[in-house]
């Protein structure tokens, strides 16, 4: 069998999880895992691939949502399957009664135990409003083809 | 009793509307209660179908 060239399925995980730095990285306070927040995005915003960090520009705002979003439940680790790790929150994403009047089409993903907030991933759906009421965003299936982040 | 832009309301008071979208992106159901021309609540659930993948394999390309 002849050797393959291939990002080893390993690293894909690991990277996911802060085991590697090509270039300088940061002192981690501890070995525990990061605390993640999910933010809403406006129609009108513009998120998208080359975001770095948190932005609040173009966040959503109303009774009862408080800027920045609300923290994402991380009970389950990223995998790997087959040639692919992934990784999903494992609990529904929930802003519990509030009044979101202008219409928001997008939630991003974010670091909140990094100094800088750093940017995971943009998400899209329709286009919504929430008068009073609660938004749930329900996650995929966590596996190798639907799960929310998949490096393949 | 659900919560209304004028706090608790009883729910039979009011008229319901509900609306579903199903595409390859999500599956979404929204919940409204009117009264008159007025919606008083709104909540909207998004089940999202499939995350984000980022492609790394040899061509080094990225894709949905």
């Amino acid at each position: 069998m002849p050797n393959t060239q291939a990002m080893c399925t390993q690293f894909k995980a690991d990277a996911m999880n802060g085991l590697h730095a090509f270039g300088p990285s940061v002192i981690r306070g501890a070995t525990t895992k990061d605390a993640y927040k999910a933010a809403l995005y406006l129609v009108s915003a513009t998120r998208n691939a080359a975001d770095t960090v948190y932005n609040s520009t173009g966040e959503v705002s109303g009774a009862n949502y408080v800027a920045g979003g609300v923290a994402v439940t991380t009970a389950v680790a990223p995998s790997v399957s087959g040639t692919t790790a992934f990784f999903t929150p494992s609990a529904s994403i929930v802003y519990t009664t509030v009044t979101l009047a202008t219409a928001f089409d997008a939630v991003l993903l974010y670091n909140d135990t990094s100094a800088t907030k750093l940017a995971v991933s943009v998400h899209t759906f329709g286009s919504q409003t929430v008068t009073a009421g609660t938004f749930t965003l329900t996650m995929p299936v966590n596996d190798s083809s639907n799960a929310l982040v998949r490096i393949a | 009793m659900i919560t209304t832009t004028r706090g608790l309301m009883d729910e039979s008071l009011l008229k319901r509307v509900d609306s579903v979208v199903d595409n390859d992106n999500e599956h979404t159901t929204a919940v409204e209660y009117w009264d008159g021309d007025e919606c008083v609540h709104r909540s909207v659930h998004v089940h999202l179908k499939r995350g984000i993948a980022f492609g790394v394999g040899e061509a080094g390309g990225v894709n949905a």
